[in-house]
């Protein structure tokens, strides 16, 4: 996740890119060395390159699912952090409440951006992807259903009517003993 | 909005339930309370000053009080309070250094020690039937090394010793139903002339042994008449008495036994006639009579013989007689003139001879002298000084000397019957803060000197700096209002119908104003007061007026007498206006309405039923005949037992032509058996107290509703036997019963009794709940009730989303006639104090937490947290509960030494405690009275919504400015090093 963003990140300058792919020498201004040719690669080794770009795919898709199912450590850990806190409001139990918020969050808003490094034609990012939204969102549940046991969410009608006022009376009365 | 609150709810009740009990450090004493001490309207004063140096009076007082002051300064050398029942009947001084007091209808008589108030010997004398009691302390009657005090009281007359308090003798009078008048001691005898009346018709005069109390010899004499009133002993051997008409003089002559007779008529004396009053100044060979208002002077010549030699006007007051030098006696009168009193000090024997006459400019607020004490001094040219000490109508205590008035003590604030708060004016925006308060270099030395203290820097020198600044801090006795409410005026009602408006910071008199009588007639020359009511609080509109207080007075002590009321303008202390109003004052009833320039709308109701709308403004009566319908009154008859609900019925225009009068019409009534109940209490809700909210919020998140209702009544009732005093009745002979009684409908809430439980009860009455006090007979032990008042009909709003939409009926306004279901929730506990008065804390809005204020017998203040009191309490709470601040149940409350606000001090004589919120929520005004004053500020959950006092502001900026300058120190040096990084 951390690389991903690194480089993709908004800080960069300038670039090399030194894997140019392309087979039309009249877009470059140096002219292809004598005795090169581009085309031979792929007229010879086709099979093979086939093979290495299958194996990327499938690494890609393999990392992409290692990706997915990061969250589920992240929910383990919160959980049991979550049982530590206790049921009771204090800086703690708060902090790892809204910690617990923050993270399936913030997740979810870069999903994009998480499997930009997987982006393949031929890799199915949807499922992994899915998975990945399902476990935030469990996530995310896990923080509500904490906030609730906190008793921070306004789920009880007590919640509703604790600073009702009292309600006027219709009628007025006084008196008393009479004064000696 | 609602997670706010509860999140913040949960913070306070973590930040209260951290400290359970409210405690004062040492040195905080005195910076929000203070204290004052009186002793009441003086009654006797004796002066003391044989041995000079010590220039002392000891005086006795209407508030069962005997003090010892100081000449000088009027401070109070040390002081007694007597309890309630223990009035004062006499006091004296014997041997010379002790104190005689006679009090309890004669029954008690004490001796304390002159110098230090030390109790000596407390002796109590039989006593057979009640009637006036005497004390005489003869001078030269000495026998055996011992000097008797003669006490007639209850039908015995009594030689006591003074030097221990042993009855030496007593002769029984009970059977003959002789009352004794006044026992005189001619010089160098051992017999006493004891000379008293039998049946007010028969003079008889007892020659007694002083030293064995035997009759030497009895004489007596039927006078047709019959006798009147207070006798004056004129000389050794005669005496003047009223005959029952009130228009003739006697004169008793007892020479040697033989009684005789003389009648003088008063219209021979004077023009006047009317009913005589023979005051009681005791003049040798003198009397002073007073007769249609005035004054005169009667001079008993040697054969009995009367002769007029002077007369007054009408308001004198004057002093008992005085030896001076050379056997010369003199007395005092005092009598005014325009808004001056004029002090004359004559001798007896030739009244041309005036010692002194002195004339002192007199506040129009003190009214008349009621009383005059002399003394006199040598002065240092050997001729005589002396100085008077005055009561005046309004019972303050003045010393006059040398034509000045030397101190003034307010004793009127002893006798406070009512008590309302009023605000101060809003400060002029020309006055700038910085002027008034410090400059800006003070105040940052003051904040040092804090720091260093907080530090633990200080020497002591700082250490009493700090202290005296605190005492004196932030204007706390200004005269204007401030942001949190903490500078308020106390309007403080006295028995002699005066006004003192007291000021929270320092305690001290802004105003005072005795209260005027409306008309010139005779018989209603002074009101007297019964109650105070806010008038007019101006906060929304009519901002330009001032606020005012409604004081309600009577012409006499009648309860059929007529009323008076006087608006008083707060800011000043100006009477704005005073009427007599043509009806009498039975009850008064402020309404939850105010007219267009926010005077409360008032109902004042007379005996004859009906009630009168105050202000008489036709837009008062307007809005009044819009909720005519809505008004009810019921009157309270603790004699019948009977409680009735009454309902305005119309104007009682066919009667009189009185548009502001209505009739009303009985609704119901309770009525209580008499053979076995008996009212002792009732109690109603303050009508200005904020409830800020109307759902009670349990652990388990359910919500119960409050039965909050201005409309309840509580009574207590006991049996008629267990009404006299505690333990006086078996278990099985007295029950205690209370009731909540709806006071619209009639109906009766909720009935509790208690078996084997009898009064006094005292109770207070809050939101939903009433906590009251009373004895348990089977346990031996007081107890403390709480009953709190749910609402049923409303449980069922239990839907989230119903409340949530807002389709909910909980804010319509609700009507006693819906009858509403209600239920309650009790509990009771051991107290191990007797308790004068309870009070509860008031806020401005109703959130923080309740304590109950508990004036114990010991005349101190206990602050007990309502959580004590409250009926959710077990013996095991669960977690959650305990989290909730919910305390583990115990038989008895705890007294926590911490927790009384009075600290070391006493509110002697405690009759009553007033609490009004500040602006701030946390805090709420404490103001207890009885004959000492105090005033409190206290905050039951601490003040989480505002800084201490102490807070170091100084440390703060201190501690900001110090990371400013590190921050910027960093940022330099990083900088620089990254420039070297870059250069190498």
């Amino acid at each position: 996740m951390d690389k991903g963003k690194a480089v993709m990140g908004a800080g960069r300058r300038w670039a090399v890119d030194f894997s140019d792919q392309s087979t039309v020498p009249s877009s470059r201004d140096i002219l292809d060395p004598p005795g090169f040719s581009r085309a031979s690669p792929e007229q010879d080794d086709s099979a093979t390159s086939r093979q290495k770009k299958d194996a990327e795919a499938n690494w890609k898709l393999q990392k992409a699912w290692e990706v997915a199912q990061s969250p589920f450590k992240n929910l383990m850990m919160m959980g049991f952090m979550m049982w530590m806190a206790g049921n009771t409001v204090h800086l703690f139990s708060i902090g790892i409440t809204f910690s617990a918020l923050w993270q399936p969050l913030s997740a979810l808003q870069s999903v994009g951006k998480i499997f930009e490094p997987f982006k393949d034609n031929k890799v199915e990012l949807l499922m992994p992807k899915l998975v990945f939204l399902a476990l935030n969102l469990g996530g995310l549940a896990l923080g509500i259903w904490k906030l609730n046991t906190l008793g921070l969410l306004p789920t009880h009608a007590s919640d509703w009517v604790s600073s009702l006022p009292p309600p006027q009376e219709v009628e007025h009365s006084g008196g008393g003993f009479s004064f000696h | 909005m609602a997670m706010e609150i509860r999140v913040s709810l949960l913070l306070l009740i973590f930040l209260s339930s951290a400290v359970i009990s409210f405690s004062l450090y040492e040195d905080q004493v005195g910076l929000m309370d203070w204290h004052q001490r009186y002793i009441g309207k003086v009654k006797h004063a004796v002066f003391h000053t044989q041995k000079t140096g010590r220039k002392r009076v000891i005086v006795s007082t209407e508030e069962n009080v005997v003090a010892s002051l100081d000449l000088r300064h009027g401070e109070i050398f040390w002081r007694h309070v007597l309890g309630t029942n223990d009035a004062i009947d006499g006091v004296d001084i014997a041997l010379g250094k002790y104190v005689i007091t006679l009090s309890s209808q004669g029954s008690v008589l004490r001796a304390w020690n002159l110098p230090d108030g030390q109790m000596v010997w407390e002796t109590s004398l039989h006593t057979a039937q009640s009637s006036k009691s005497l004390l005489s302390v003869p001078i030269n009657l000495k026998f055996d090394k011992d000097y008797p005090v003669l006490v007639f009281s209850g039908g015995y007359l009594h030689a006591v010793s003074a030097i221990d308090g042993e009855v030496l003798w007593k002769k029984d009078f009970t059977a003959e139903g002789f009352e004794v008048q006044r026992v005189l001691q001619p010089p160098e005898s051992s017999i006493i002339y004891v000379l008293g009346f039998l049946h007010s018709s028969e003079a008889v005069v007892y020659q007694i042994d002083s030293k064995t109390g035997e009759v030497v010899a009895q004489k007596s004499m039927v006078f047709p008449g019959g006798f009147s009133g207070e006798i004056s002993s004129v000389s050794s051997d005669k005496v003047v008495v009223l005959d029952s008409t009130r228009s003739i003089l006697v004169t008793i002559g007892f020479l040697d036994g033989v009684i005789s007779f003389q009648k003088t008529r008063i219209s021979d004396l004077v023009e006047e006639s009317g009913n005589a009053e023979i005051l009681s100044p005791l003049l040798s060979d003198m009397l002073a009579v007073k007769v249609n208002r005035r004054t005169i002077f009667v001079r008993i010549g040697g054969e009995g013989k009367l002769e007029v030699v002077d007369s007054l006007s009408d308001e004198t007051a004057m002093s008992d007689s005085l030896p001076v030098a050379d056997n010369q006696v003199a007395f005092a009168s005092v009598h005014h003139e325009g808004s001056k009193i004029h002090l004359i000090v004559k001798l007896v024997d030739d009244l041309d001879t005036v010692l002194l006459r002195e004339s002192i400019q007199m506040d129009q607020h003190r009214g008349r002298v009621h009383k005059v004490f002399i003394n006199n001094y040598i002065k240092t040219d050997r001729s005589n000084g002396f100085r008077a000490l005055i009561v005046m109508e309004d019972h303050s205590l003045l010393l006059l000397q040398q034509g000045a008035i030397v101190w003034s003590r307010e004793e009127g604030l002893a006798s406070v019957i009512d008590v309302t708060t009023a605000e101060l004016p809003v400060a002029k925006d020309g006055v700038s803060v910085a002027k008034v308060e410090h400059t800006l270099v003070d105040w940052l030395k003051g904040h040092m000197l804090k720091l260093k203290g907080s530090l633990l820097l200080a020497s002591p020198e700082d250490v009493a700096a700090i202290q005296e600044m605190r005492m004196k801090s932030s204007g706390r006795s200004k005269l204007t209002r401030d942001h949190n409410g903490f500078r308020k005026l106390f309007i403080a009602l006295t028995r002699a119908g005066k006004l003192f408006a007291l000021h929270t910071g320092d305690g001290r008199i802004v105003w005072s104003m005795l209260l005027k009588s409306p008309s010139k007639s005779e018989a209603c020359q002074r009101p007297s007061g019964i109650s105070l009511y806010q008038w007019q609080v101006p906060h929304h509109h009519a901002m330009d007026e001032n606020p005012s207080v409604l004081v309600v007075g009577r012409c006499g002590s009648d309860s059929s007498a007529p009323g008076v009321l006087s608006l008083v303008d707060v800011y000043t202390g100006k009477e704005i206006s005073s009427s007599g109003i043509g009806h009498s004052v039975v009850q008064v009833m402020p309404l939850p309405f105010t007219d267009s320039t926010e005077q409360r709308l008032h109902l004042i109701a007379d005996t004859e039923g009906h009630v009168h709308l105050y202000p008489k403004t036709s837009e008062a009566l307007s809005i009044f005949q819009r909720e005519f319908q809505n008004v009810y009154w019921y009157t309270v008859e603790g004699d019948g037992g009977i409680i009735r609900g009454h309902a305005m019925k119309s104007s009682c225009a066919g009667e009189t032509a009185d548009e502001y009068c209505f009739t009303t019409r009985e609704l119901w009534t309770v009525v209580f058996p008499s053979e076995s109940e008996k009212i002792i209490s009732t109690l109603t809700r303050k009508p200005n107290e904020v409830v800020h909210t109307q759902a009670k919020v349990s652990t388990d998140q359910d919500v119960l509703y409050k039965y909050v209702s201005r409309n309840l009544l509580f009574v207590a009732t006991v049996s008629p036997k267990g009404a006299g005093e505690i333990s006086s009745v078996t278990p099985e002979e007295s029950t205690l019963v209370v009731y909540l009684i709806d006071t619209i409908t009639g109906r009766i809430l909720h009935r509790l009794s208690h078996q084997g439980c009898q009064g006094p009860v005292h109770a207070v009455f809050s939101e939903n709940w009433v906590v009251y006090h009373y004895f348990n007979l089977r346990a031996h032990k007081y107890e403390v009730t709480v009953v709190e008042i749910y609402d049923q009909s409303r449980a069922e709003n239990k839907n989230v989303w119903k409340l949530v939409l807002g389709k909910h009926n909980l804010t319509a306004p609700i009507s006693s006639y819906s009858r509403p279901e209600m239920f309650t929730k009790s509990q009771s506990y051991f107290f191990a104090q007797s308790v004068k008065t309870i009070a509860v804390t008031s806020t401005a809005k109703g959130i923080t937490s309740k304590q109950l204020l508990i004036g114990t017998i010991g005349d101190q203040i206990l602050a007990l947290d309502k959580r004590f009191v409250d009926p959710r309490r077990t013996l095991n709470p669960s977690q959650a509960e305990k989290e909730e601040g919910i305390i583990p149940l115990t038989d008895s409350l705890p007294i926590i030494p911490q927790s009384y606000i009075t600290h070391s001090l006493k509110v002697e004589g405690l009759r009553g405690i007033v609490t009004a919120p500040a602006k701030l929520e946390s805090t709420t005004h404490v103001f207890a009275y009885g004959v000492d004053l105090f005033y409190t500020r206290l905050a039951p959950s601490k003040t989480y919504d505002s800084l201490t006092d102490d807070f170091s502001y100084a440390l703060l900026l201190i501690t900001i400015v110090a990371l400013v300058a590190a921050i910027y120190i960093t940022w330099v040096l990083s900088e620089k090093k990254e420039l070297s990084e870059k250069w190498r």
